[in-house]
């Protein structure tokens, strides 16, 4: 017996993949085409020619001390989002594995900041945060501590590092706790009884159990830390101060729209995308080589 | 080795009790069996002397030692899982060695100690795979050498061989009976299967709903059951259970007579102790099973050599045997005293 469907004309095979098939081409692969194309040309000022100027676009932003500083940027701040966010998240989801009592309550509330799109959770932080009137910089006043994320750069990027990472620690936990009840019960107890305790299990057990979930989450994250924190970005620092959190997708957004370089801008998406097929590719290659089973 | 003592242990889930106070000695060396059928709370006690149930009152005492308040790990115990619990990441000598790694012993010993194991449940090629290549009765076995390596002083085995099939089962059931006797270890083995539980225990414990009904060697608790309980969960067919004023003449404190299958025998219609009607007979080749259901309407099972020949099914018939086999009880369940005075 054939499990799988089979389909004896190619029109309603066809119909069924088309939507797909044109979503995928319209809102895929003609930016993409579209990004590669212009990445070779300069336009002019007002937009009414373009000159051919072959991988001029990209020689120049290599030898971009500003671009090349926006690659350090985007690593640091990628890298801060995904360990605090999956640290936060693990952390969390340990604790509400071994909750018995309210755990649904405790779950349910952990859930919700997911449910805040980027943008307005960077107001939200931004709100707290804010120089003259933010709740948490007049407490960090009074203690003693002048904070101003708009002046001092390190103060900058941990704001963006920790609102970037708030709503994606919802989201994390989600996995990490499903991937922790997944564990059989009696493992832990087999471990238990061999000597084992709770940070040895933890380490020898657990995390080694969990390596599957982690190594999912770890893709997922960067690739969020590198295109969907634009938003709170853009609410909170606009990439500055000096540059200090323009990270590439927003520099691609700013040389763009605000600068009005569109082929430099091309070139930056183009880069961008082979970056995180690299990455990708990378992670998959070597992480997960130390993936148990 | 060690000896085990549990001591009116009980165990209370908030407020219903589950386990309601069970003693027993574990002299050094001996198998204890709990035997008992789902829910009776066998697997809970196990787990209190594990210590990964707490222990609601009572005391559990391992080598003399109060335990109740006492870590798994510091129990120095063993415990071999229904589904085996094997850590997946690891290979099967690192299964093995795990409880020995964390306990710091010599790299030399861990090669030593798991090696004697490995020979001993014929491991030796299996050491670098992981569990998920294994058989169920190779995994079965990693179990037991996790357990053995690190000579503990009881060893604790919850429903080990009920996830086997029934051949590797009895292989199994065969292969625990000799480690045991070669290591001579002090063991609680928890099971539902009666036939596991009179071939492997020294003694053994039936549980009913948080009462260990009766405490004893396998053939005396089948000879002599405690409980009509006990009557009707050892010893396969059932004990046939007759109210006792369909027999007459039985004393008035007796309130049912239990009967095995092996001690009853068909007789003439007319004579024996009851009539009944013969519904089926079931031929197992060595012995055959005849199913009858007597006037009052229950079922009555007598076994018989297969050598005997069977009546016709419809056919009514007597039933006899003799009454200093029979094994009454009072209205309460329990053992009526002068139960074969007759």
């Amino acid at each position: 017996m054939e499990k799988r469907v089979t389909f004896k004309g190619w029109l309603l095979p066809l119909c069924l993949l088309l939507p797909q098939v044109v979503i995928t081409a319209v809102f895929f692969f003609y930016p993409a085409g579209q990004a590669i194309y212009q990445s070779l040309f300069i336009p002019d000022p007002f937009g009414l020619s373009m000159r051919f100027v072959g991988l001029g676009n990209f020689e120049y932003l290599l030898g971009d001390p500003y671009y090349r500083a926006s690659f350090l940027t985007t690593a640091i701040f990628s890298g801060l989002v995904t360990v605090v966010s999956m640290g936060m998240a693990l952390y969390l989801a340990v604790l509400a594995d071994r909750l018995i009592k309210g755990s649904g309550t405790y779950r349910t509330l952990l859930i919700w900041p997911y449910a805040v799109a980027p943008a307005v959770a960077g107001v939200l932080w931004l709100f707290m945060f804010n120089t003259r009137v933010g709740v948490v910089s007049w407490y960090l006043g009074i203690l003693g501590y002048d904070w101003n994320h708009v002046l001092n750069e390190t103060e900058a990027m941990g704001l963006v590092v920790v609102a970037s990472s708030w709503g994606r620690v919802s989201y994390n936990f989600l996995f990490f706790l499903a991937g922790l009840q997944a564990i059989p019960k009696s493992v832990i107890e087999a471990a238990a009884i061999d000597g084992a305790h709770f940070w040895t299990r933890f380490r020898t057990i657990v995390f080694p159990l969990l390596s599957p979930t982690t190594f999912f989450l770890l893709v997922v994250n960067i690739v969020y830390a590198f295109f969907e924190t634009f938003g709170v970005i853009h609410t909170i620092t606009s990439g500055g101060p000096q540059q200090a959190t323009t990270i590439l997708v927003y520099k691609v957004y700013s040389d763009g729209f605000v600068g009005q370089d569109l082929g430099s801008s091309a070139a930056q998406s183009v880069i961008l995308l082979i970056v995180v097929g690299i990455l990708t590719i990378v992670q998959f290659k070597f992480i997960e080589r130390r993936v148990h089973y | 080795m060690a000896t085990l003592k549990l001591d009116n242990v009980k165990k209370r889930f908030g407020q219903t009790e589950v386990i309601h106070g069970v003693s027993i000695d574990v002299k050094d060396g001996e198998f204890i069996v709990i035997v008992g059928p789902s829910g009776c709370g066998k697997s809970t006690l196990l787990r209190m002397v594990a210590g990964l149930e707490a222990v609601s009152s009572g005391e559990i005492q391992i080598d003399g030692t109060r335990v109740n308040d006492a870590e798994p790990m510091d129990r120095d115990i063993a415990m071999v899982f229904q589904n085996y619990a094997l850590y997946p990441h690891m290979s099967v000598f690192d299964n093995m060695a795990y409880g020995l790694k964390i306990a710091k012993t010599p790299k030399l010993e861990i090669a030593d100690r798991v090696g004697t194991a490995a020979k001993m449940l014929e491991l030796e090629d299996y050491l670098t795979r992981k569990p998920r290549e294994l058989s169920g009765g190779q995994r079965q076995r990693v179990a037991m050498g996790r357990a053995i390596v690190r000579k503990p002083a009881v060893f604790l085995f919850d429903e080990p061989l009920s996830n086997l099939d029934a051949k590797l089962r009895v292989q199994m059931r065969l292969e625990i009976k000799d480690l045991q006797r070669k290591l001579g270890i002090t063991a609680l083995y928890v099971t539902h299967d009666q036939v596991e539980a009179m071939t492997l225990a020294d003694r053994m414990i039936v549980m009913n709903a948080g009462v260990a009904d009766q405490i004893g060697a396998p053939l005396e608790v089948y000879e002599n059951p405690q409980t009509e309980f006990v009557a009707g969960f050892i010893g396969s067919p059932a004990t046939n259970f007759i109210p006792a004023e369909t027999l007459g003449d039985r004393p008035a404190k007796v309130a049912r007579v239990g009967v095995r299958p092996e001690h009853a025998v068909l007789a003439d219609a007319g004579t024996g102790q009851i009539q009944g009607k013969l519904v089926y007979a079931e031929a197992l080749g060595a012995e055959t099973l005849l199913h009858l259901r007597l006037q009052s309407g229950e079922m009555f099972t007598i076994r018989q050599d297969g050598t005997v020949p069977v009546p016709a099914d419809g056919t009514l018939t007597g039933v006899d045997w003799r009454q200093s086999r029979e094994i009454s009880f009072g209205s309460d369940g329990h053992r009526t005293p002068n139960e074969s005075a007759a």
